[in-house]
């Protein structure tokens, strides 16, 4: 028990992840977690607006029951197989992120320089979760897929599309980090 | 329920890993992806292999991908900044829900929003 309550190392998480993955294609399903974006935009009446929404969402139902066991999966991880211990981040990256302006990082799963009532209560906070979530949702159906979809369900089955994705996943998230973050932060 | 577990003790979902995987400070990320990408491999090469059927009596098939450039891309860049902004992707921002980090809604609204805005343009955007 108090194995499973430490971080897990990441040749434990990995195959778990793939095994997920195998699972959902033995069911005849696939692993992508974007999907249910378009899912929920078509429960929620986008279809009279775009072509695009008007699909057979109800064939998708199972994909929320994912997320639905997602969210539960990140209780019952908090609450019962955490220990609370902080991150066990490179030390360079804490200091990278002490001049940017972020303390105590590794203490908890977010930051609260972004994530805190407190800093989403300013123009800048909102503004930040804000476009990230637009990005995210506007470039992963353009891209046709996300971490899920693409770099763990497309690699493992040798797609190049998904190897494109993942290069463009790589190139705009160093861009933020390397560049972005020091604007902004 | 079990990808919410592990990724919440992999620490997958934390914005931190994320932002260190970035800065290639850390090899615990690469590690994970990498290792789930060796054995997704190695497990739909054994589903191919043993000719093994779903439980729907299918033969097992992934959608294919459309051939092109422009979209894979393009929308990898956008979703990237995004990505490494929020410190979450699709999978994790429900997960963080779970966790108890409320404030991950406006990322998910936003995020519905961003595919709604896709939904709309689709037709005039390059693919």
């Amino acid at each position: 028990m108090e194995l499973l309550k430490q971080a897990w190392p990441w040749y434990v998480s990995g195959p778990l992840i793939a095994l997920i993955m195998a699972l959902l294609v033995f069911f005849g399903k696939t692993f992508g977690m974007s999907s249910n974006l378009r899912t929920l935009c078509s429960i929620g009446g986008a279809g009279k607006y775009a072509d695009f929404f008007k699909f057979d969402w109800k064939a998708q139902r199972w994909n929320l029951t994912v997320v639905l066991g997602a969210i539960i999966g990140g209780f019952v991880a908090t609450q019962w197989l955490s220990n609370g211990a902080p991150i066990a981040l490179n030390p360079d990256t804490i200091a990278d992120l002490q001049t940017l302006g972020f303390k105590n990082a590794g203490a908890t799963l977010l930051p609260d320089e972004i994530y805190s009532w407190n800093a989403i209560l300013s123009f800048k906070g909102i503004a930040i979760l804000i476009i990230a979530g637009f990005l995210i949702g506007f470039g992963t159906r353009y891209a046709g897929g996300c971490t899920s979809g693409h770099a763990i369900t497309g690699l493992s089955n040798l797609q190049l599309p998904s190897l494109i994705a993942v290069i463009g996943f790589f190139i705009g998230g160093l861009l933020m980090t390397h560049f972005i973050f020091p604007l902004i932060f | 329920m079990l990808f919410g577990i592990v990724l919440v003790k992999s620490e997958a979902v934390s914005w931190y890993r994320i932002y260190e995987m970035f800065r290639f400070q850390s090899f615990h990320m690469y590690g994970i992806i990498g290792s789930a990408v060796f054995m997704g491999v190695l497990f739909l090469w054994i589903f191919k292999k043993v000719d093994l059927k779903t439980t729907e009596g299918k033969t097992i098939a992934l959608p294919p991908k459309t051939k092109s450039f422009t979209r894979y891309m393009a929308g990898g860049i956008i979703f990237g900044l995004g990505w490494a902004l929020a410190g979450a992707c699709p999978g994790p921002m429900y997960i963080l829900l779970g966790t108890g980090a409320f404030s991950i809604l406006i990322v998910i609204a936003a995020a519905l929003l961003g595919t709604f805005v896709y939904g709309l343009l689709r037709d005039r955007l390059p693919h």
